[in-house]
């Protein structure tokens, strides 16, 4: 496939009176890292859910590796088996082992082999470096080590394109960067991934692209040498100020 | 503002006078007086009637308890039914679609209104009819007009039940579950059910007590459980006070051993869930 990953034109969403997405438009190529940042409540979670369908949009096309998401059923299990997807509450099932985690979408919903499964699972828990954790409940892990879990379970389906929300918000300082190196192992690995997230050290590192959002549109793009050093609205120069000296 | 006459402070007479003018407030000293009363002196009871160490008594006794099978049995069908019947309600009354969620709405709210009794009556002597004005024959005898009854009556209850501990299921367990793959009934048989169950089985488990307690209504139908024994036994021997107490013991016993049985499983599930 060579069109792009992922493609938003138009793409406006409200949450009843509330104009969360304003004529969002944004590509992201096979293999390219986009960093969406903005003040909270800008509407850049939002965008992320909509490329999944965790929230529909209303008007707008989007794309992901060129079908079209829509109101079907099977558009929309299509994109998801095509997308995968970490929250900021990581969101991981405590009832079952890391293990039963990772395999739980791949048995049932592909209706992969438990033998094929299990060797997939070890196999992603080994690339975020958690092997010996398999046994264990979600509840007996730290955060970062549940981040790194969910995300092995979202590359268990080995979608082409990875979604992150906030990532690293919710876990304790000497965590994050724990789930940032695995992040940096992937995009090093040529996934397609779209990251929201605070962390401007990794954006700089990693980012090809960079998005600032505020108040649900897309107010400045560009490469991070350009948007950190010369950014060009005076909303993205505030909110750069802020997040970096503080 | 008028303010109750209790909450003021100007008038607080003597406290055993204040008592003395509500009448509600006798009601237990008096009735345990009684009963003790009557255990004490031989006058008012006579245990003979079910003093399993003659013989007739010991005939009356296994008449009573001979009961508990049927009560147990119509019990445990009914409750089985409505666990599984309160499920299919609540499932659509979870939608986001008004819709589809308004059936849901209505069948909890009609069946919740109905007093048992009435319901009983119209499914004991109504239901026939109408099943037989439609072409179907399907004799109603007491024992399936009870269970008919006792679950549809008790899956309204059920139905809430279900719908609060699915809601208490953070919803993004939901999403990580549709990123995943897993389709609806996927994601509730592996994602949210497990993790809701362990927070409905206590309520659930009052439900199947409320079903034992109200299975006694079916004997006014004429179905031989524990309650017909009791007043069938009281019309030949006369002897209420006796054999309507077993008769409250015996349903103690049973439910009882219903929470004792709850309690473990409530342990069991719920140390399988923590770490």
């Amino acid at each position: 496939m060579t069109g792009p990953a992922i493609e938003m034109a138009g793409v406006n969403k409200w949450f009843g009176d509330f104009h969360v997405l304003r004529d969002i438009s944004l590509t992201v190529g096979q293999g390219e890292k986009v960093v969406i940042c903005g003040p909270s409540g800008s509407g850049k979670s939002t965008v992320v859910r909509c490329i999944n369908r965790l929230e529909a949009h209303q008007t707008g096309t989007i794309r992901v590796d060129g079908i079209e998401l829509t109101d079907s059923a099977a558009s929309i299990r299509a994109i998801r088996s095509e997308v995968g997807m970490v929250f900021q509450q990581f969101n991981l099932f405590p009832h079952l082992t890391v293990l039963e985690n990772l395999m739980l979408g791949p048995v049932k919903a592909r209706g992969l082999g438990r033998r094929e499964a299990e060797a997939r699972a070890r196999h992603y828990l080994d690339r975020v470096r958690i092997p010996e954790q398999a046994d264990k409940r979600p509840g007996q892990l730290s955060g970062g080590q549940q981040q790194r879990v969910a995300i092995a379970r979202s590359l268990c389906m080995e979608p082409k394109v990875m979604l992150f929300d906030e990532p690293t918000s919710a876990l304790d300082p000497e965590m994050i960067s724990e789930v940032l190196e695995v992040m940096t192992g992937l995009a090093r690995d040529g996934m397609t991934m779209v990251v929201v997230t605070h962390e401007m050290g990794f954006a700089r590192r990693v980012a090809d692209s960079m998005i600032f959002m505020d108040a649900g549109e897309i107010v400045e793009t560009g490469p991070p040498e350009i948007f950190f050093s010369a950014p060009r609205s005076d909303r993205c120069r505030k909110f750069l100020s802020q997040i970096l000296h503080h | 503002m008028p303010q109750h006459p209790r909450s003021d402070p100007r008038e607080i007479p003597d406290p055993a006078g204040g008592r003395a003018r509500n009448p509600r407030r006798l009601l237990l000293p008096v009735s345990l007086c009684l009963l003790l009363g009557g255990c004490a002196s031989n006058t008012s009871w006579g245990w003979y009637v079910i003093n399993p160490m003659t013989p007739n008594g010991w005939t009356n006794v296994k008449f009573l308890i001979s009961g508990m099978g049927a009560t147990i049995l119509v019990s445990a069908i009914a409750a089985a039914i409505s666990i599984f019947l309160g499920l299919i309600v609540a499932l659509p009354g979870l939608s986001a679609n008004r819709w589809i969620r308004l059936p849901s709405r209505i069948y909890v709210e009609f069946v919740r209104s109905i007093p048992l009794l009435p319901m009983l009556f119209w499914v004991f002597y109504g239901l026939p009819i109408v099943l037989k004005s439609m072409g179907i024959s399907f004799p109603i005898d007491p024992f399936w007009g009870a269970i008919i009854t006792l679950a549809i009556s008790d899956s309204a209850f059920t139905a809430e039940i279900y719908r609060a501990g699915i809601q208490s299921i953070a919803r993004g367990q939901t999403e990580a579950a549709q990123t995943v793959g897993l389709n609806y009934i996927q994601t509730m048989r592996y994602v949210i059910l497990p993790q809701a169950i362990r927070r409905i089985l206590p309520p659930l488990a009052n439900q199947f007590i409320y079903i034992v307690k109200m299975s006694a209504f079916a004997s006014v139908i004429g179905m031989q459980e524990l309650t017909r024994r009791a007043n069938e036994l009281v019309v030949t021997e006369y002897r209420p006070l006796e054999i309507y107490t077993l008769l409250i013991l015996e349903y103690l016993v049973l439910v009882l051993a219903i929470s004792t049985f709850v309690r473990w499983l409530e342990r069991k599930m719920g140390s399988d869930e923590r770490g």
